[in-house]
């Protein structure tokens, strides 16, 4: 067994001594988060499962009880967060250039439209009790189709939005963390790696919205009606 | 005058380079994380082992004498919860993956040392709710949580028994991450995939499964938990809702979790054979592509938990026939480890007698879930006596053992020390035979028709029960005996070589114990793996 | 017939169609299994003592050759279990296949699984609790739901066993082909007593079993209840004969399919009747108007078996239809909850309760 020295760098005191260099500890960030963000997938994927199989079973009453959901506010809260991708984007541009000024910028602009998300939320979540829409508390779908399944369409408007803004949540008070960190000068050029990851993971959160709105909001907006 | 001898330092390694117990607590050092889950695990696996024993002893017996009826169903639940969620699937991963994966592909450390700090702690979370569930009066709806009964009947504490395995999960999930980002990311140069030992790649999969299963039992249990506070109506035929649907949620990830309790098994199969007898695995590639092989096909298998649930019989053909795809790469890496044995130099230390005690009863434990993978059999068979027979062969005859060939395997260099050669062949040999009289005879008793989950039963099943509950008594002392000789080697054993079987492999190039970087310079691989030439002759012979 | 226990077996009674044909199959996989694990462990053995290191001696490592005679042996021995286990797969499939497939003369009875009893129903109106009387050497068909959890039927001596499940009906059938007394077992966990839901099936002789059914307990029988409920409930202002009223005509409906308004097609068996009872709107007959109320919460599960045979039996030419007066109430509508249907579309039948209307309120 041959054992000859591989040169370390030590210079650079955000590389952890376990790791032969940069490059590699880089690698190692990104892979992490990227199967991370596969073991996202499996655990909403439990979800879409469930909706798939209780939707393919009761068509008309999730029509009629997707339509009691606001498609307007579902509308505005997806370009918010579309837009609050955009200026996480711009974050981790600007951190790569080195520009903590613009990086402090984008990420307070982040925050801001993801706490306006998460309000339009909770409103809408309050509108739909005060309404009888929450499953198992004086449980009323008012005029809906087929209102003996209507539940499960709510049981999973609710779980799989309130997952997704349990996610939201967390990454509302990582971001906060990232502006401390931005604010004190801990990132540059050379290295902003959370900013970068931190960034996958956000837009991660809007993919699965963008999956969950017209599942949950457009299901046969038409009016033409199922059959 | 008469000077006293130099003292002699003992040399530095990662067991005296700190001293102190927030050295433990806080370490990054991935062997000393490893030696924190080894202590853990311990202990829960003798909490599950004495849940067993109650289970044996009220059995012995027709008649419901030992305790009542609620007090048994919470018995036999903690004892599946316990030994499947903190002992089978953390075990090895946790402790001989954790201390040598690293080792292994010449790395200093895992690709996030503080990530896998925190999943032992977050596994300490999980099993304090446990704990809790424990002692305010237990959970009984049987390990599996099957609704309605978990979410709309059962008075037990479901739903801190919930959050325990769900927060148990993630301590599976990041462990896998970071195995999965390492061996990827971390191999040392001349490391190439194929050079890997089989035990890496047997990880490899295994992870691979951790990461992509565990979220959905997460989300199951998630779910059975809302269910259960907020009666939202997921799996009650009341408001529409599907009690089988949770069974497929349940069984989506329960099925592969079977599969990460006997990969990283076999992977130690794989390393033990193959060092006492001298010689490279026969079909490297073979058991190294099988093993990922099991690892996708055990993704697809699992409707064959519900044959009898109403389920169509058009679903069932489908994971009948992909459970006899998924079972021919187990046999393909059963003929291979037999194959590695022929011209070899074979020598019977403990490591050993336990891997070949694995090929055995895992080769029955298999074969007996392909007779359940037949349709027309498992309608009579399923939820009997047969199914636990069955399950523990695979679980305790091939997971445990598995687990124990590689801890003798590598204690020595885990410890610095050599154990009692007597009472670990001693204790091999009580295990093997103890385990065999447990459960042989309840495939028997399957047959005849004895349900599982019973708490009494009719008296013509009492001659079977006794003989199991007596095999039950020699398994339980021939798994105390390795408790006590191998912490009685900490301060007693002989210590131990770097080498003392005559292994290849990057770990048994250090000292044992090794220095906390493991490696004095970073090693540069050029020969292929498992390559005996250039091993010296062994030291110990037993 | 006392049961006689049985100091020591290996195999349960082969009392039904499908237990030789079971225990055929499990002999092929314990010879299989017995042969590979004898193998295995033959060679190991052997191997560890032919091949063992001798102490002092030096000899350099062998290495296998990795030619194409390796590679041959792995194809070997992958393929060769590979095609065993099909055997096994064919055979378990097609045994499992038939299991599935009741024959068309089978005679029904109707069990309800309940935390921790068996309740069987038989469709000339005996009851049973915890037993299940059958005569020889005829198909049985059971129908299985339960009022609770999830629990199972399960027969050792027949080898056969069904999920029984909430909400939902599954059915099993056999011939039972020996006369005796069998275990019935609950197999599925179902909480405190799962282990003490067992019963006893009786097989007889056909004689035996008609005497028994003749002694019956003076109820009337399952369609007879069935049209009884029928009536109580209503069903008949608006499911008329020849489609002249709302709804659609049941005469003969069973066992059709029955073809759905988004295209579909559905056969009309126990579950599709029971759903449209519970959960009218979910699937709507062609040509018809999404207008039928639900009945959830106003009928138990006894008494929608009731009216499901009693739909069974109609454009049956020996079906009960009936002008036999209501001469008691059955116990099987459940008096809370409202009636669905606006009261303007209501028609109560005479003398009938006039229940107030509401719009389809969750219960």
């Amino acid at each position: 067994m041959a054992s000859q020295t591989v040169p370390h760098h030590h210079a650079d005191e955000t590389l952890q001594h376990h790791f032969a260099n940069p490059e590699q500890q880089k690698d190692a960030s990104t892979i992490g988060m990227w199967v991370f963000l596969l073991t996202e997938i499996m655990f909403f994927g439990g979800l879409f499962l469930a909706y798939f199989a209780y939707r393919q079973a009761y068509p008309v009453a999730f029509a009629s009880a997707s339509n009691k959901t606001n498609l307007w506010i579902g509308a505005t809260n997806t370009t918010v967060l579309i837009c609050s991708s955009l200026t996480m984007a711009l974050a981790v541009h600007a951190a790569s250039m080195g520009k903590k000024k613009l990086l402090m910028l984008f990420l307070t602009a982040t925050l801001i439209l993801g706490g306006v998300f998460l309000s339009v939320k909770g409103y809408e979540y309050h509108d739909k009790w005060v309404h009888h829409e929450v499953p198992g508390y004086h449980f009323d779908c008012e005029g809906c189709q087929d209102a003996g399944h209507t539940p499960l369409f709510f049981s999973l408007y609710f779980g799989m939005t309130g997952l997704h803004a349990m996610h939201m949540l967390i990454g509302f008070v990582i971001l906060i963390v990232l502006l401390v960190q931005a604010k004190k000068g801990k990132y540059n050029e050379k290295w902003y790696t959370p900013v970068e990851m931190f960034g996958l993971y956000w837009h991660f959160v809007d993919i699965i919205w963008i999956f969950l709105f017209p599942l949950l909001y457009l299901i046969d907006r038409s009016g033409r009606g199922l059959s | 005058m008469i000077t006293a001898p130099p003292q002699v330092a003992e040399p530095k390694n990662y067991l005296n380079a700190e001293t102190g117990l927030k050295s433990w607590l806080l370490t990054k050092d991935h062997k000393r994380i490893a030696i924190l889950y080894l202590i853990v695990v311990s202990l829960f696996f003798a909490l599950g082992g004495i849940f067993a024993g109650l289970i044996r002893m009220e059995l012995a017996t027709p008649a419901g004498d030992l305790f009542d009826s609620n007090t048994y169903n919470k018995v036999f639940t903690m004892h599946g919860i316990i030994m499947v969620f903190f002992f089978l699937i953390p075990s090895i991963p946790a402790v001989l993956g954790n201390f040598f994966l690293p080792m292994m592909i010449g790395a200093k450390d895992l690709a996030f040392p503080r990530i896998n700090l925190l999943s032992w702690y977050i596994y300490l979370l999980g099993g304090a709710f446990t704990l809790y569930v424990l002692l305010a009066g237990g959970v009984d709806t049987g390990w599996t949580f099957y609704t309605p009964f978990s979410s709309s009947y059962s008075n037990g504490y479901v739903v801190a028994a919930g959050l325990g395995i769900f927060i148990n999960g993630f301590s599976s999930i990041l462990t896998g991450l970071n195995f999965i980002v390492t061996t990827h990311r971390m191999r040392a140069p001349g490391m190439t995939w194929f050079r890997l030992p089989l035990f890496v790649w047997s990880m490899y999969a295994t992870s691979a499964i951790m990461v992509l299963g565990t979220p959905v039992i997460a989300v199951t249990l998630f779910l059975l938990v809302l269910e259960r506070g907020l009666h939202i109506g997921f799996f009650d035929p009341a408001y529409g809702g599907d009690p089988v649907l949770f069974q497929h949620l349940f069984w989506f990830y329960s099925h592969p979790a079977v599969y990460i309790m006997i990969l990283p098994s076999m992977g130690v199969v794989s390393e033990v054979i193959s060092t006492f007898s001298s010689k490279k695995p026969f079909g490297y590639t073979f058991i190294a592509f099988s093993s990922l092989a099991i690892a996708v096909f055990g993704f697809l298998v699992w409707g064959h938990h519900l044959f009898v649930s109403g389920q169509s019989i058009y679903a069932g053909l489908v994971f009948s026939v992909l459970s006899y795809i998924v079972a021919i790469p187990s046999a393909i890496k059963v003929f291979n480890w037999t194959a590695t044995m022929y011209k070899g130099q074979v020598r019977m230390e403990t490591p050993m007698l336990y891997a070949i005690g694995f090929i055995g009863l895992f080769t029955i434990g298999g074969l007996t879930g392909v007779v359940l993978a037949s349709l027309g059999m498992d309608v009579h068979l399923t939820d009997t006596y047969f199914v636990i027979a069955h399950f523990h062969y695979v679980m305790v005859g091939g997971a445990l053992l598995g687990y124990l060939s590689g801890l003798h395997f590598w204690w020595p260099k885990m410890t610095g020390r050599m154990y009692s050669d007597v009472w670990s062949k001693v204790s091999a040999v009580l295990v093997f035979a103890g385990f065999n009289l447990t459960f042989g005879p309840q495939f028997l008793l399957g047959y005849m028709g004895m349900p599982r989950r019973y708490h009494v039963y009719p008296p013509e099943f009492q001659v079977l029960n006794v003989l199991s509950s007596a095999g039950a008594s020699i398994l339980g002392i021939g798994l105390i005996l390795p408790a006590m000789y191998l912490t009685w080697s900490l301060k007693y054993g002989a210590k131990a070589s770097a080498n003392p079987w005559g292994a290849t492999g990057l770990e048994w190039q250090t000292s044992s114990p090794p220095i906390a970087e493991n490696f004095e310079v970073t090693p540069v691989v050029t020969h292929e793996a498992y390559d005996y030439s250039t091993v010296q002759e062994v030291v110990h012979i037993g | 017939m006392i049961l006689e226990s049985k100091s020591f077996q290996l195999f349960p009674e082969q009392a039904s169609n499908f237990a030789s044909q079971v225990d055929g199959l499990y002999g092929y996989m314990v010879v299989i299994s017995a042969f590979f694990s004898v193998l295995v462990a033959f060679l190991i053995i052997f191997f560890a003592v032919k091949y063992r290191k001798k102490p002092g001696v030096n000899i350099p490592p062998h290495t296998d050759d990795h030619s194409i005679g390796a590679v041959l042996l792995e194809i070997a021995w992958s393929v060769i279990p590979l095609g065993l286990s099909l055997v096994m797969f064919a055979w378990g499939a097609s045994i499992m296949f038939e299991e599935s497939r009741p024959p068309k003369d089978a005679l029904n009875v109707y069990v309800t699984g309940k935390q921790w009893m068996w309740k069987v129903q038989h469709l000339e109106g005996a009851r049973e609790i915890d037993e299940l009387h059958v005569p020889v050497n005829r198909n049985i068909r059971l129908t299985l739901t339960s009022e609770d959890v999830i629990h199972d039927f399960f027969v050792p001596a027949f080898r056969t066993k069904m999920d029984v499940l909430p909400g939902r009906y599954t059915t099993e059938w056999f011939r039972p082909t020996k006369i005796g007394q069998y275990h019935l077992f609950c197999a599925e966990y179902c909480g405190t007593k799962h282990s003490g839901m067992t019963g006893t099936i009786y097989v007889m002789s056909v004689e035996d079993y008609n005497k028994w059914l003749a002694q019956g307990n003076g109820e009337g029988s399952m369609a007879e209840d069935g049209e009884s409920l029928f009536r109580q409930l209503g069903c008949g202002n608006c499911h008329r004969p020849e489609g002249h009223g709302r709804a659609p005509d049941l005469h003969g409906v069973y066992g059709m399919n029955v073809d759905l308004s988004d295209g579909t097609h559905v056969r009309a068996d126990e579950s599709y009747i029971r759903e449209s009872v519970l959960y009218p709107q979910a699937q709507i007959v062609a040509g018809y108007d999404r207008i039928m109320p639900t009945f959830k919460g106003l009928i138990s599960d006894d008494g929608m078996l009731k009216l499901i045979e009693y739909i069974k039996s109609m454009g049956n030419p020996n079906g009960v239809v009936s002008e036999r007066p209501l001469t008691r109430e059955p116990s099987d509508i459940q008096k809370t909850g409202p009636m669905a249907l606006p009261e303007s579309e209501y028609k109560a039948p005479a003398g009938g309760p006039r229940p107030s209307a509401a719009t389809g309120k969750q219960q």
